[in-house]
């Protein structure tokens, strides 16, 4: 279909902008644009119809199940985005006095409540903007805690399972990657670790349930390891939805937490974004926390910035607010039945490994919680058919691949992750889907790897297009394909 | 409300497929000092009815621009928001999908961006431009980064007229990736070129904002001249609303073009989430971070787009990768494209020009005495002659929010308040302004 630049015609346009009625200002003419840029020029049905167009070539959770592992691509709430446009939210300006902004400070505050008591922990800053900006604030925390003590701590622990955010979040902050390996059970080797924590040690970055979907069993023992070294734990917060209100990673000893709003509670992911990334700290590190936080005296709320060993900021103002009253719409729903929303996608989960244990090569054999991860290696060694063949052939019946190719301990990984919002009979056409495929890897293995079939493009050359870096459209010059 | 499907029966089909007893089973692994002993301690649950009512009272205690007339900007613009970018945001495809990892699954999105990337690029005049930052002031830690690992250099420079938020967020991060950082302070409301330049020496990059934190018109070319004589990146931090009348960064010869996106199509949202956009050259293409989508074609030929350069990135190189960021901000982002699409070049000219000409006009019908004697846009720095904080309060009771106190960031500035006009404003508007403000100045006389 034709880019949006390529339906513009010279003198069409949609949007007018009032007269303004006053004698017209200009800017001095050194500082005046000299080219105007191109953008659009269309008249608003056009607008509209090609922007539906474009969705129409999306799929989203509302066209169908999406089980993306680690991402929780799960139901977004419609009344969510009427409460978001509230005008009493949409129009109100981040720099408002807060007499004229203690409703949202209320539901702010709230909201911080709420967060601390799911993961047990004492305080939480809203502001990181989405997961890994919550790991890299959690990691300048860390460096703050450890400077204020006059420690000199380099380095952090992550697993080989990890997320990529986390030894990204690491680099960043300025500190040394130590990894350790994962044992036969999936669970962190704590023999391998005990050798790698000491008086440098910082911290562990942990997700848990891990990436293989595993509950780590000796959380306990990790935790102590750390404790007793003087370092502190790090929870990475992307599977929180397997544990509401069943564990709680305070409990575990997890000294700080992200949380992903967009994953856990139901922020719409947007195509990319937006997220929300708030992090939750043990009491002693609360005077680190960006500025500001809301406080409560008495029933009046204020943006509180009285933190003298504060980081600083991590972005603008008090965080993505618009993320924070779909989050706390969500919580509210639920209440405490957030426990019987993290069973239903364990649950959910479980089931669907038990569909496909037989036919796709399990890494681990353990009861999953949210996720699991299975393998597609001997359909690989078989018949020539790889974890892409599988994602691209799901496609045609009508799924979104699971993740593919992570954790990357696993050769050919497919990371499923139903989430808690769907229905019996979905999972079972998946579970079929994914049996059929695995059959017809022997009877068909071309049609496999010619998918996806159905959809408006087949597979892209992504190769060719790291070569020839078309990032934006060239206009006249640009190459004459459609 | 109920977003779950499972029935008892279906639990009992599902429980029995597993193998286990009970849902409890499943957590058998969770050792038990770990566990959760009692229900979470939150509100009880509420139906969407109630939920309604609950959170329109909260927005009702909140005084947006609908309800107060309101002169405040400072990093965050009352523009229009057409009808259009809201009811395209709400379509559910875009709206529920994620990151286009699965490009036959995500042609919508992937274009979407490309034609974002596109309009970046053309307002900024750039080469390239990555699919989003997550806002005005992560976007400059970005550009910091980006430099850094461009030019090995660890020093950055920061105009001390960039919005305040922004200078904080850099001085967040800067110990983490080995960066000093220095300020520039101004001279008389905009940053000296030679005392910039001088900086400069041994910098890695160098960013000024075009307009700056107080409204004024910085010398943006001769900045931008002055760091790129030092081997300083010269970066812009600028506002796509003013683009339409402002020379592009490009053209005066920038490395790099940063800046807040709500502006451009984002409702105010008491800060966010809104976007931040990255563009540079060409040079720069494979040190930036974040997504990037990239024209292709598929076996048979047809064109089609999907995310490039993925090796900078987190999910391939790990340590080694351009940055962490992975969940962005496409689609506040793709409601900037809308937008931007909605005004084409001549409405983008307009909203600037009726901005500035309004501005003006306050500036002549205020009669206040200006902070500084500089060429300005759309905001403008009065002497109020009293606290602006006082003057704030007692205006609001009036009904009329008149705008930022600048003496919240900057010293000797107590009395200085920022007014901001935006094409919603209107010569009326102006007029009451002036009107509330006398009253309260006289009272306070």
């Amino acid at each position: 279909m034709k880019l949006i630049y390529e339906k513009s015609r010279a003198g069409r346009r949609a949007g007018r902008v009032p007269d303004p009625g006053v004698q017209a200002a200009e800017v001095p003419a050194e500082l005046a644009r000299s080219q105007p840029p191109r953008l659009p020029e269309l008249a608003e049905p056009e607008l509209v119809r090609h922007y539906t167009e474009l969705s129409t070539r999306t799929f989203g959770i509302d066209t169908g199940f999406y089980p993306l592992g680690s991402c929780t691509m799960k139901y977004n709430p419609r009344i969510n985005e009427r409460a978001v446009g509230l005008p009493g939210f949409a129009d109100l300006h981040p720099h408002q006095e807060d007499e004229g902004a203690q409703g949202a400070l209320e539901l702010m505050w709230r909201l911080q409540e709420m967060l601390a008591e799911v993961v047990g922990l004492d305080a939480v800053t809203l502001q990181p903007a989405a997961g890994s900006q919550g790991e890299l604030t959690g990691l300048t925390l860390m460096r703050a805690y450890f400077a204020d003590r006059g420690e000199d701590r380099t380095e952090v622990v992550i697993p080989d399972t990890a997320h990529g955010t986390n030894p990204a979040s690491v680099a960043m902050a300025g500190y040394t990657l130590v990894r350790v390996q994962t044992d036969m059970r999936g669970n962190v080797d704590v023999d391998d670790l005990r050798g790698k924590v000491g008086e440098h040690t910082a911290g562990l970055m942990l997700t848990n349930p891990s990436t293989l979907g595993l509950f780590e069993e000796r959380i306990a023992e990790i935790a102590d390891i750390f404790h007793s070294a003087g370092a502190l734990l790090y929870y990475d917060g992307a599977n929180l939805n397997a544990v509401c209100g069943i564990s709680r990673p305070g409990d575990m000893g997890f000294d700080i937490v992200h949380y992903n709003l967009h994953k856990t509670f139901s922020q719409p992911h947007g195509g990319g974004g937006p997220g929300g990334g708030p992090v939750a700290v043990r009491r002693e590190l609360e005077p680190f926390l960006p500025v500001p936080t809301v406080a409560r005296d008495g029933d009046a709320f204020r943006l509180d910035y009285d933190r003298p060993k504060t980081i600083g900021k991590v972005r603008g103002f008090g965080g993505p607010f618009g993320v924070f009253v779909r989050a706390y719409a969500f919580m509210r729903m639920w209440g405490p039945g957030l426990r019987d929303m993290s069973e239903a996608a364990v649950l959910n989960a479980n089931y669907v490994l038990a569909r496909l244990r037989d036919a796709y090569d399990l890494p681990v054999d353990r009861h999953c919680m949210h996720e699991f991860v299975v393998s597609a290696r001997h359909l690989k060694r078989e018949h020539g058919i790889t974890a892409l063949d599988v994602a691209k052939r799901l496609m045609d019946h009508g799924f979104h691949p699971p993740t593919i190719y992570f954790p990357l301990i696993v050769p050919e990984a497919l990371m499923i992750e139903p989430t808690e919002t769907e229905t019996r009979e979905t999972l079972d056409a998946f579970c079929e889907a994914m049996l059929a495929i695995a059959q017809e890897a022997a009877d068909d293995p071309q049609t496999l790897k010619d998918a996806p079939h159905t959809r408006p493009v087949s597979r892209l050359d992504e190769a060719a297009a790291a070569k020839r870096l078309l990032v934006r459209y060239g206009f006249e010059d640009h190459p004459t394909s459609e | 409300m109920s977003f779950t499907s499972l029935t008892d029966e279906d639990r009992a089909a599902m429980l029995a497929a597993i193998g286990v007893e009970s849902v409890a089973d499943l957590f058998a692994e969770i050792p038990a000092d770990v566990r959760l002993d009692r229900p979470l301690r939150v509100d009880p649950a509420l139906t969407e009815a109630e939920l309604w009512a609950h959170l329109s009272e909260l927005a009702g205690r909140n005084s947006g621009t609908g309800s107060e007339l309101s002169f405040l900007g400072a990093g965050v613009y009352d523009h229009y928001v057409p009808a259009v970018v809201d009811a395209v945001m709400q379509r559910g495809e875009l709206l529920t999908a994620y990151t286009p990892y699965q490009p036959e699954m995500s042609q919508g999105t992937l274009q979407a961006i490309f034609e974002y990337q596109t309009a970046i690029c053309e307002l900024t005049g750039m080469d390239v431009s990555n699919a989003s930052g997550y806002d005005g002031t992560t976007v400059a830690a970005d550009a910091c980064f980006v430099a850094k690992q461009t030019t090995g250099r660890t020093r950055v420079v920061l105009a001390e007229t960039l919005n305040p938020q922004v200078r904080q967020v850099v001085r967040t991060f800067a110990p983490g990736f080995g960066l000093e950082v220095v300020e520039v302070p101004h001279d008389g409301g905009t940053t000296d070129p030679e005392r910039f330049g001088a900086a400069c020496a041994d910098a890695a990059c160098a960013i000024f904002p075009q307009p700056n934190f107080f409204g004024c018109l910085e010398p943006a070319p001769e900045l931008a001249a002055a760091a790129a004589a030092t081997g300083a990146l010269p970066v812009a931090h600028v506002d796509l609303m003013t683009l339409g009348v402002l020379e592009a960064p490009g053209a005066y010869g920038c490395a790099l073009a940063i800046g807040e996106g709500q502006s451009a199509g984002n409702h105010m949202s008491y800060g966010g989430p809104h976007f931040g956009f990255l563009a540079a050259r060409s040079d720069y293409i494979r040190k930036l971070p974040g997504r990037i989508v990239g024209e292709t074609t598929d076996h048979e030929g047809r064109r089609g787009f999907v995310l490039t350069l993925q090796t900078r990135e987190q999910h391939i190189r790990r340590e080694k990768a351009t940055s962490n960021i992975t969940t962005n901000q496409t689609l506040l982002a793709v409601a900037g494209l809308i937008y931007l699409s909605w005004l084409g070049p001549e409405g983008l000219r307009d909203v600037g020009a009726a901005s500035l000409s309004l501005a003006e006009h306050a500036k002549r019908r205020l009669g206040l005495p200006l902070a500084f004697d500089r060429p300005t846009f759309q905001e403008f720095a009065v002497r109020l002659g009293r606290p602006a904080p006082e003057v704030i309060r007692e205006a609001r009771k009036l009904g009329v929010h008149p705008g930022y106190a600048l003496g919240r960031d900057y010293e000797g500035m107590d009395d200085v308040l920022l007014v901001c006009l935006t094409e919603k404003r209107t010569a009326a508007d102006i007029d009451r302004l002036a009107e509330v403000l006398g009253r309260v100045r006289a009272v306070a006389a």
